[in-house]
């Protein structure tokens, strides 16, 4: 579990973060959810110590990683695994060399054992045939799942992929996804996701922050999000006409009042 | 940012090179594969300019001796003298500074901004020793190299040129370079090496290594690399050569 206490950070004297504290869950997909420029990023580089906190404590399964030196950070960071926006896959490097570069710095494998080891995660990414291929060969979704594949190699206990959807068509998202949640609940691992696809959030926000300039606005799971009642929250989740419908319909449906045709014209008009 | 501030970092940053590799054979392996990048990969550019230099210099000092009491074989001293001692360093580190600096400013550059320097730093690898150390270490040992190649490559095509348009016969270039020869300018050509070797790799490194923007300011950053090492390198060649000639 990972629990963040009153983070603050501000660049330039200007905060972006403000005094955010909240919880992250063993084996479950924990979604940081927001619009551009709401400090969701910079939170979850926060979390992984890309920058460092003006305040507040981040504690890793009781471990302060803003306490922790230098060799105990390396030894924190060979727990973390994550995905990036745009995968930063090493471009010199061919899809099984990236995933096999972790296990090259880091582990004592022979090279049959680490050959095995990708091939293994290769396999849970479903990227079974393009060991070979360089990262400009590939489309953006099997990008995405080379970076899963490279994040998890090292088996990790916790998880962070910022915005995996970003730039993939609807169907590739629910791929990289379900991908997702597969991989937080097998292994067991404390999974961040940090996102603005609705999608991701009602497919596999188990615990859900919603963060509004820089503070947390909201938290609550995918259920309650429907039934949420708070304004800023609905205005950026239900933007569209047609999500905005989706969640009435949700609602009536949830009180049993869809019972005639009238009622169902009325929300849809 | 003001050049106080930026020479500050450029002290942190070379000082956050040194530490214990994380895996010392996957940092012999980038050392190994930036001294072919570095080295090999400038093999070509280097022998042109130095063939080329070395037969200009003969060319140029020979049309400057007018006069017939001179013998002719200074003109080989000559040539020798200016090639050792200014042409192969400072010339070949200057065109250096262009293929070698842009190339490591805008790698780095790129991998900044495509966030593969952070994917690094998330898996624990100090970035500065992994990245950046290689390639100045590469160059402290290849471009001397290159140096030394360059001399060789600039005296031999001064001595071509003197001979195939017959301003000086090969004997006598030979007798030419073997007079009054000092083999302290040798060394302090080599110096003059590894003092540039050091400005056109760490210079670049700083740039690229500190983007923060997208294509366009990895363009100006590869830009601002070459141009200050080309500076710094003729500043050093100042330097060096009032304190060491």
């Amino acid at each position: 579990m990972i629990s963040i206490q009153n983070i603050f950070k501000g660049f330039s004297d200007k905060p972006v973060i403000e005094g955010v504290s909240t919880q992250f869950h063993t084996g479950k997909c924990n979604l940081i959810i927001g619009a551009s420029g709401s400090g969701k990023t910079v939170l979850m580089k926060c979390l992984v110590g890309l920058i460092e906190p003006d305040q507040g404590s981040i504690l890793y399964d009781g471990e302060d990683f803003t306490q922790m030196g230098t060799d105990a950070r390396k030894e924190m960071r060979s727990k973390i695994g994550m995905l990036f926006q745009g995968s930063a896959l090493f471009d010199s490097m061919n899809v099984e060399q990236n995933v096999m570069f972790p296990l090259d710095m880091f582990s004592k494998m022979t090279r049959g054992e680490k050959q095995k080891r990708v091939d293994e995660v290769l396999d849970r990414v479903n990227l079974n045939g393009a060991h070979k291929k360089h990262p400009a060969e590939i489309s953006g979704g099997m990008k995405k799942r080379v970076g899963i594949a490279r994040a998890i190699v090292l088996n990790p206990q916790y998880l962070f992929c910022d915005e995996p959807n970003s730039g993939l068509d609807p169907q590739t998202s629910m791929v990289i996804d379900k991908l997702i949640r597969e991989i937080t609940t097998e292994f067991n691992i404390t999974t961040v996701v940090n996102t603005h696809d609705m999608n991701s959030v009602m497919e596999i926000g188990d615990q859900i922050i919603y963060m509004y300039q820089g503070k947390k606005e909201w938290e609550g799971t995918k259920q309650e999000i429907i039934f949420s009642k708070n304004e800023k929250l609905n205005n950026f989740i239900f933007a569209s006409e047609f999500l905005k419908d989706a969640k009435d319909m949700r609602m009536l449906e949830a009180r049993g009042k869809i019972d005639n045709d009238r009622d169902m014209e009325s929300l849809l008009k | 940012m003001n050049i106080f501030t930026r020479f500050g970092e450029f002290l942190l940053m070379l000082k956050g090179m040194f530490t214990k590799p994380e895996n010392w054979r996957m940092y012999w392996k980038e050392l190994m594969h930036q001294c072919v990048e570095l080295g090999i990969g400038s093999l070509g550019i280097v022998s042109i300019v130095s063939v080329f230099i070395g037969a200009v210099s003969t060319l140029q000092t020979a049309y400057q001796f007018v006069s017939p009491i001179i013998p002719r074989s200074v003109i080989a001293q000559i040539v020798r003298d200016t090639v050792i001692l200014e042409f192969a360093p400072t010339i070949t580190c200057v065109v250096l500074a262009g293929v070698v600096g842009s190339k490591i400013s805008s790698e780095l550059g790129n991998m900044r901004v495509s966030e593969q320097i952070d994917a690094l730093e998330i898996m624990g690898i100090n970035t500065k020793a992994y990245l950046i150390f290689p390639k100045i270490a590469a160059a402290l040992i290849t471009i001397p190299m290159l140096v030394v190649l360059a001399m060789t490559l600039g005296i031999w095509g001064g001595r071509f040129v003197g001979e195939v348009t017959g301003i000086l016969p090969h004997e006598v270039f030979d007798r030419g370079l073997v007079d009054a020869f000092l083999p302290y300018n040798v060394q302090f050509a080599l110096t003059k090496a590894y003092t540039f070797a050091f400005i056109i790799t760490a210079i670049p490194a700083y740039f690229g290594y500190n983007v923060k923007g997208g294509a366009l300011e990895i363009g100006r950053a590869s830009t601002a690399a070459v141009v200050t090492s080309c500076i710094m390198i003729l500043l050093a060649d100042y330097i060096l050569a009032a304190i060491l000639l």
